[in-house]
């Protein structure tokens, strides 16, 4: 043992068999043998070594008064809060599991959640969950008013979406780009004309108007990449040549929502519930994302121009309340309409609910480009990387990384924020379950509750998903980089 | 690049790479180039070194357009530096740099950082571009690292990165912006080593280096700068055994003296 080749002293306290060494002053000190390598001691590791340092570290200082008190004070805070946490976690089991009503086998509806007080059987001070009411109005709570014959294609809808979703995150399985490219686009082309059947009156004078300039744009964009115009007119015809595809997907879009797959028309009027809190949440996710990238891409630009219109878009939107801006969809938007457009209230609350998450994208976004360091845009510089491939190689995947819990908050706040929409008479999830309360043949005391627990129950799966989902995305990014 | 005067020094010289005549450049107020005039040729091993603030790095880093200067005329490899795009992205791909705190990519690895440039920039297909990562990795003497990432990396090793990703490019001058002054002193040899290579190869260089060992061995020209000028330039040998002004004596006195 190394302790043995120098002088050593016992500690002040003395009792441990542990002795510091103590250099002698005057000698010089060579070591000749290594400090052996120690297990650790049993606080820091196994099971003791975890109580220890996740419960019983900030109860265990009893060297002074001062610690002592703090140490029994908190000791009696940890035994109250758990009495709180057992006594509600039982109460909700036992309101949502072991006294509920689970099923209504004669057909009584609201009298089989009625005490006898009530003119039920059930013994007087019940009070748990009334499922049977649940069940009666599930359809309405999930899909609204969409008619029943056709909720096969809701359904299709969704499990296509979760499969397609579900490949793009298992990291294992192959093509997960093509996958992820096919959910971005084609995914929600086939959504729309299943959800509402599709062949919209669409003229086919404008889509060949489309179709027509979009070619042109592409010819002149051609041109300008063999080099036919000089100087700005040359970027400008590239950019008229992305456009002219834009424009020929469009009216290819427009092509295939005229197209008679004689499926019914489903008006958005009956959409509701769950299928609505959806179909905004997700293309307000969607859209809200790219478009807050360019927002603040906008923001941050040398551009006198794109940085004015930019902030000028931000501050207007997050400016105002999101009921403003639903209700100024609903209401004061048709009043600017020519006599006769009539926009859809539905895609008016989905632009308006994507405008506003854009705005609040774009600063989360924007606080992820600012913790980049000026030596990656001067690297990107020098290799002689273009603007817009040193944004989307090495700025953005960096700052993205950096803000996925800000953009996750915005997601999830995003998702809740659609209950907003049933102000503007859309019923979402919430708006569907709180009108089923007015039914009076379910009327008991409980179905208030029972309608608002099975409400936040799905919203918490959702928000409590993409939560988890993005802790695990920070944990995979961060592992590869090793830092 | 239809200017007379450009295609004249073209004509008068075709083995100069770099030319600087009257560059004036302002932060704001201050006046950090003044009146600068240089000319480097093809396979020339510059170094510039001067006390903080005299503008050595804004100098280098005019070169390829990571800073504006305001006044005066810049050409590298025949490419007049003004403001259109087309000439700054084409002598950026001529230029490599490499810079104090090597400015990798930490969420690409070590291969895809070097590969990125020749992909992207020069469309060199994959594989190729691969091949070519992997030549100057091995060059700088860490291919067994490709697979890593930066964070993973001792500095010294990234900073051969830099240099490595810089050449994948093959550049036809490399600037140095004090690539070991952010490092321990245990791995500044292995990137002066990695330089001097370089330089034997025949690379043409302009380093900005606090390192005089490096300058007296390798460069053929040392220019010492002082508040923005160029105060001096000779070879290593008379730059370092007589200098002739007084701010020089004064700079050398300073850093030799201990």
């Amino acid at each position: 043992m190394a302790r043995k080749t120098i002088k050593t002293a016992p500690q002040k306290t003395g009792a441990k068999k542990n002795v510091s060494p103590v250099v002698d002053a005057q000698a010089g000190y060579v070591r000749t043998e290594a400090a052996p390598l120690l297990p650790p001691p049993p606080s820091e590791v196994g099971i003791t070594g975890w109580l220890y340092k996740n419960i019983f570290a900030s109860m265990s200082d009893f060297g002074s008064i001062g610690g002592a008190v703090k140490s029994i004070l908190i000791a009696f805070l940890t035994v109250v809060l758990l009495y709180f946490l057992i006594t509600q976690t039982i109460g909700l089991l036992d309101f949502a599991i072991f006294s509920a009503v689970w099923s209504d086998p004669q057909g009584l509806k609201r009298e089989v959640c009625w005490t006898v007080e009530q003119g039920g059987a059930l013994p007087i001070g019940w009070h748990a969950a009334c499922w049977p009411y649940v069940q009666a109005k599930a359809k309405f709570i999930f899909y609204g008013a969409y008619p029943n014959e056709e909720l096969w294609r809701v359904n299709l809808t969704y499990a296509v979406g979760a499969v397609m979703l579900a490949w793009v995150m298992i990291d294992r399985l192959p093509y997960r780009k093509i996958v992820g490219a096919l959910l971005l686009t084609a995914y929600p082309v086939l959504a729309t004309i299943m959800l509402t059947g599709g062949s919209f009156s669409i003229s086919a004078g404008a889509i060949g108007t489309y179709t027509i300039l979009g070619l042109v744009l592409i010819t002149v964009g051609r041109l300008g990449n063999r080099g036919y115009f000089s100087g700005a007119f040359g970027d400008l015809a590239m950019v008229a040549g992305v456009f002219g595809w834009v424009l020929v997907l469009f009216a290819a879009v427009l092509a295939l929502f005229s197209v008679d797959f004689s499926l019914a028309a489903i008006d958005t009027s009956d959409w509701g519930g769950l299928l609505i809190t959806l179909v905004v949440a997700i293309t307000g996710i969607v859209a809200s994302l790219p478009l807050g990238i360019l927002l603040a891409l906008g923001r941050r630009s040398d551009m006198p121009v794109a940085r004015f219109l930019s902030t000028v878009f931000i501050e207007f939107w997050r400016g105002v309340p999101l009921i403003t801006v639903l209700f100024m969809a609903s209401v004061m938007l048709p009043l600017f309409m020519p006599e006769g457009v009539n926009f859809d209230m539905l895609l008016r609350a989905l632009i308006g609910v994507t405008l506003f998450s854009a705005a609040y994208m774009a600063e989360v976004v924007r606080g992820g480009l600012q913790a980049i360091d000026k030596g990656q845009y001067e690297g990107a510089d020098a290799v002689g990387l273009s603007y817009w491939q040193s944004m989307r190689l090495i700025i953005l995947p960096q700052a993205l990384t950096h803000v996925i819990p800000g953009i996750v908050n915005t997601f999830i706040g995003l998702f809740k924020d659609t209950a907003l929409v049933s102000i503007v008479g859309i019923f979402d999830l919430l708006g569907a379950a709180q009108s089923t309360l007015a039914d009076p043949a379910w009327s008991t005391p409980v179905q208030g509750l029972t309608g608002y627990l099975v409400v936040a129950a799905i919203f918490f799966i959702f928000c409590f998903g993409m939560s988890r989902y993005s802790m695990y995305m920070e944990q995979k990014l961060s592992r590869s980089r090793n830092r | 690049m239809t200017q007379p005067q450009n295609t004249a020094a073209q004509a008068v010289d075709q083995n100069t790479v770099v030319s600087m005549r009257n560059v004036n450049k302002w932060f704001g107020q201050f006046h950090v180039l003044r009146d600068i005039n240089l000319s480097v040729d093809k396979g020339e091993r510059i170094v510039v070194c001067g006390p903080s603030g005299s503008g050595k790095s804004t100098l280098i880093r005019c070169l390829n357009r990571l800073e504006k200067h305001q006044d005066g005329d810049i050409s590298v490899h025949g490419i007049e530096l003004n403001n259109d795009v087309k000439n700054i992205d084409e002598i950026r791909r001529e230029v490599g740099m490499v810079f104090q705190h090597f400015n990798l990519f930490p969420h690409l690895s070590i291969l895809e950082n070097c590969m990125l440039a020749p992909i992207w920039v020069r469309k060199t297909p994959r594989a190729e571009a691969e091949e070519i990562a992997m030549h100057f990795l091995t060059r700088v003497k860490i291919p067994e690292q490709a697979s890593k990432y930066p964070g993973q990396l001792s500095g010294g090793q990234q900073q051969r990165v830099a240099i490595a990703r810089a050449l994948c490019m093959q550049p036809q001058l490399m600037l140095f912006d004090e690539p070991t002054s952010a490092l321990d002193p245990e791995m500044i040899k292995e990137v002066l080593d990695t330089m001097v290579e370089l330089a034997d190869d025949g690379m043409t260089m302009i380093c900005v280096t606090h390192e005089m060992g490096f300058a007296r061995r390798v460069a053929n020209r040392v220019i010492f700068m002082d508040e923005g000028q160029i105060v001096e330039q000779n070879e290593p040998e008379a730059f370092f055994n007589n200098p002739q002004s007084e701010r020089t004596k004064l700079f050398l006195s300073q850093i030799l003296g201990h």
